[in-house]
C-alpha cells in the first residue's frame, strides 16, 4: 500500500509541469486565444528558469525569469494574432520551432551542469493524515502551487463574475462586446498569464521534475499539454485529470518496461504519447457515439457530460467590433 | 515620376524590413551569446558555399525540403495544417528500409525503385490516415498528425533497437547499412545524385501546374477557402480532403525514401531531421505560391549546411541556423500584418 502511495504522490509531483501548462493554455483557449507555441515556450522557459536559478542561485528568480519569457511568447502571439490578424496557428508554430532552436542555443553552456532543485516541504501534522497527508502534504512547494492553481482555476471560471466575462470572450465575443466587454483586452490579458503559467510549467520541469538542462530538455510535454487541453475539454478540473492520466501512463511505462522482455527498453517512454492522442481520438470518434446511443438516455447525458466537451464557440477567430 | 519612384522604393524597403528585422534579431541573439555577428553571417555564408562538397551538400537537403514542401502546398490548398508530415517521412523511411531487407540479393535496378515505391506507399498511408482521423474520428489534423508523428517515432525506434537491430546490438547509429549496390548513384566525389534532383524538380512543376491549372487543384482550392460552401456545391469535400493528405503523404515518403537509398543508405532513429517542420515554414514562407517554395527551399538548406560549418569554425551550435529560419518566417508574417494595418490604411482615403 505504501509503495502504491509512494508512486500516487510522485505522479502528482510529476504531473506539475503539465498541470501548469495545461491550465495555462486552458485559459487563453477559453478566451478565444490558441497559443501553440506551448513546447517551444516551455523549452525555452525551462533554459531560462535553470539558467537564472543556477546563475543567482535563487529558485524564485527562476520560476520569475520563466513565467516573464512565457508572458513574452504570448504577447508574440496576441500582438499578431489579436492586434494584426495573423493567423493564430501559424504564428505559434513558428514561434515553438524558433524557440526549441533557441533553447538549444543559448542552453549550451548549461547543458548538464547540476544546479539547483526545488526542495520537499512536507506541512507538518497535515501530512500524516492518513492516505491524503502523504499523497497531498508531503510534497514541494511547486507541487502545492499546483494543486492551489487548479482549485483557483476552478473558481474563477465558474463562481465568479470576471469569470463568467472570460467564458464570455470566448464562447460569443459578439455579446460580450454588445455588453460593454473590452473583448481584445480581455484577450491579451489572459493570453498573457495563460503564457506565464506556461512559462511556469517549463521551469516546474527543469527545476522540479527532469533536473537541469539538455537539449530538447522537455520532450514533447508541450504538445502533449496541447491534446491534454482539448482531452479535457476545456476544464480546469478535466484538464487536471488527463495531466494525471498521462502521469500515470508514464509511470506505468517505467513499469513495464521490466515485465514485457521483448520491447526494446527505448520504446517504454514514448508510448504514453500516442497513447494519450489515441485515447482523445477514441473520446472524440463517432464510434463512442454509436455506442453511447445505445444506453438509456439519462447515463448517455451523463457520460456525454464527462467525456465529451465542445471547444470555446470562437477558439481562433479574428474578432472586429 | 517620383511619385512612382517613391512608391517602388516604398515597397522594396517593405519587402527587405522582414529579412532585416530577423538578422537584427539573431544579431542581438550572437552578441547575447558573445558571438561576432558579422564574422557569425560570413562563416554561414561560406561554410555553405565555400566549396563544390559543400554546394553539393545543400542540394542533397534541398531535394528533401522541395519535395515535401510541394506536397505540403497541397494540404495547404486544401486548408490542412499537416503536422503529421514528420511522421509521413519516418514512414517513408521505414517502407523503403523494410523493400531494401527484403530484396538486400536484388540488384539495384530492381531494389532502388522498389524502396522508393513502398517509401511512396508508407508515407501516403501514413498521411491518409490522419485525413481518416480528420473525417471519420473528428480528430483535428494538428493532433491526429501529432500522434501519428509520436507512433512513428516509437515504431522507428522499436525497429531499429528492436528486430531490425544491427548484429552486434542495437545502437543510436541506426539499422546494418545497405549493400553499395542499393546506394542511389551519385556523381564523383559528391553525395548528390542528379536523378533525385531531376525528380524533385518534377515534383515541384507537376504539384504547381496541378494546383494552378486541372479541375482538382481548382476543387482543392475551393475545399481550402470555404468547405461549407464547397459541399453546398456538390464537391466531394470529404473525398478531396483525403486525397490532399495522400498526395503530400506520397511527397513526404518518397523523402523518407530518398533519405534512406540516397542518404544514410540506413534507418537511423532521427530519420527526418525535422526537414518536415522546416517546410511547413517554407511554404507559410512563400505565401503558398509553388514557384517560390524552390528557390526559398534552397535558401533554407544552405543555412543548414552554413550552420553546421559554425559549429566547426566558432564553437557555435547548429542550431542558430533554425532561429533564423523560423525569425525570417515570423518576421515576414508580422510585417504582412502591420502593412495591412498600419501602412495600407493610411494610404487608403477614409
Amino acid at each position: 500500500m505504501s509503495v502504491f502511495l509512494a508512486t500516487l504522490a510522485s505522479i502528482l509531483s510529476d504531473s506539475a509541469p503539465i498541470v501548469f501548462a495545461g491550465l495555462g493554455e486552458t485559459l487563453n483557449e477559453r478566451a478565444g486565444v490558441i497559443n501553440l507555441s506551448v513546447e517551444g515556450t516551455m523549452l525555452l522557459s525551462a533554459m531560462t528558469g535553470f539558467a537564472v536559478a543556477y546563475t543567482t542561485g535563487s529558485l524564485v528568480l527562476g520560476f520569475a525569469a520563466a513565467a516573464a519569457v512565457g508572458a513574452l511568447v504570448a504577447l508574440i502571439v496576441a500582438f499578431g494574432s489579436i492586434t494584426l490578424k495573423r493567423d493564430q496557428v501559424a504564428i505559434g508554430f513558428i514561434l515553438t520551432l524558433m524557440l526549441g532552436e533557441l533553447s538549444s542555443f543559448l542552453g549550451v553552456p548549461f547543458v548538464r551542469v547540476p544546479g539547483p532543485a526545488v526542495q520537499p516541504l512536507p506541512i507538518p501534522v497535515l501530512k500524516d493524515l492518513p492516505i491524503l497527508g502523504p499523497l497531498l502534504f508531503n510534497q514541494d512547494p511547486v507541487t502545492y502551487l499546483s494543486f492551489s492553481l487548479i482549485l483557483v482555476m476552478w473558481w474563477w471560471f465558474y463562481k465568479t463574475q470576471p469569470g463568467l466575462k472570460l467564458r464570455g470572450v470566448g464562447e460569443r465575443p459578439e455579446a460580450a462586446f454588445a455588453r460593454g466587454v473590452n473583448v481584445k483586452l480581455q484577450r491579451y490579458l489572459y493570453t498573457l498569464i495563460g503564457g506565464a503559467l506556461i512559462g511556469l510549467g517549463g521551469a516546474a520541469y527543469s527545476l522540479h521534475v527532469k533536473l537541469g538542462w539538455s537539449h530538447r530538455h522537455t520532450a514533447g510535454f508541450g504538445w502533449i499539454a496541447l491534446a491534454i487541453v482539448i482531452f479535457g475539454g476545456w476544464d480546469p478540473l478535466k484538464v487536471t485529470l488527463g495531466a494525471y492520466l498521462f502521469g500515470g501512463l508514464r509511470a506505468l511505462a517505467t513499469t513495464l518496461q521490466a515485465l514485457v522482455p521483448g520491447l526494446p527498453v527505448q520504446v517504454f517512454p514514448l508510448l504514453p504519447f500516442p497513447l494519450m492522442i489515441l485515447t482523445l481520438i477514441l473520446f472524440n470518434s463517432e464510434a463512442l457515439d454509436r455506442v453511447l446511443s445505445l444506453l438509456p438516455p439519462r447515463w448517455q447525458r451523463a457520460l456525454m457530460g464527462i467525456l465529451r466537451s465542445n471547444p470555446p464557440a470562437a477558439l481562433g477567430t479574428h474578432f472586429e467590433p | 515620376m517620383t511619385e512612382v519612384w517613391q512608391n517602388q522604393i516604398r515597397r522594396a524597403l517593405l519587402a527587405l524590413a522582414p529579412i532585416a528585422l530577423a538578422l537584427g534579431f539573431t544579431g542581438g541573439i550572437l552578441v547575447l551569446a558573445g558571438a561576432p555577428p558579422l564574422l557569425t553571417y560570413e562563416k554561414l555564408i561560406m561554410g555553405s558555399l565555400g566549396t563544390a562538397v559543400k554546394r553539393a551538400d545543400v542540394l542533397v537537403i534541398w531535394v528533401s525540403l522541395a519535395t515535401c514542401a510541394a506536397g505540403l502546398l497541397v494540404t495547404f490548398t486544401a486548408g490542412q495544417w499537416n503536422i503529421g508530415v514528420e511522421g509521413q517521412i519516418v514512414l517513408g523511411a521505414i517502407f523503403a528500409t523494410w523493400a531494401g531487407r527484403v530484396l538486400l540479393e536484388q540488384p539495384g535496378a530492381v531494389a532502388i525503385p522498389a524502396m522508393v515505391g513502398w517509401g511512396l506507399v508508407g508515407g501516403a498511408f501514413w498521411g491518409l490516415l490522419v485525413g481518416l482521423l480528420k473525417i471519420y474520428g473528428r480528430v483535428h489534423e494538428i493532433f491526429g498528425g501529432l500522434g501519428l508523428n509520436f507512433v512513428a517515432t516509437a515504431l522507428n525506434i522499436y525497429l531499429i533497437f528492436g528486430p531490425w537491430k544491427q548484429r552486434t546490438g542495437g545502437t543510436l547509429s541506426g539499422t546494418t547499412i545497405f549493400p553499395e549496390s542499393l546506394w542511389l548513384p551519385t556523381l564523383p566525389g559528391l553525395r548528390l545524385s542528379i536523378l533525385s534532383i531531376v525528380i524533385a524538380l518534377v515534383i515541384v512543376s507537376a504539384v504547381s501546374l496541378s494546383l494552378r491549372g486541372t479541375v482538382w487543384g481548382l476543387q482543392l482550392k475551393a475545399v481550402g477557402q470555404n468547405i461549407r460552401s464547397a459541399y453546398i456545391l456538390g464537391l466531394p469535400t470529404q473525398r478531396l480532403m483525403l486525397s490532399a493528405f495522400i498526395v503530400c503523404g506520397a511527397c513526404a515518403g518518397l523523402v523518407g525514401a530518398y533519405l534512406v537509398v540516397g542518404v544514410h543508405h540506413r534507418l537511423v532513429p532521427s530519420i527526418s531531421s525535422g526537414y518536415g517542420f522546416l517546410s511547413i515554414l517554407i511554404v507559410l514562407l512563400s505565401g503558398f505560391r509553388a514557384l517560390w517554395t524552390a528557390p526559398i527551399a534552397l535558401f533554407f538548406a544552405a543555412v543548414n549546411i552554413g550552420s553546421t560549418a559554425l559549429q566547426l569554425d566558432l564553437q557555435l551550435d547548429a542550431s542558430l541556423g533554425g532561429v533564423l529560419q523560423s525569425a525570417i518566417v515570423l518576421a515576414v508574417v508580422l510585417m504582412q500584418g502591420v502593412r495591412e494595418r498600419y501602412l495600407d490604411a493610411r494610404a487608403r482615403p477614409s
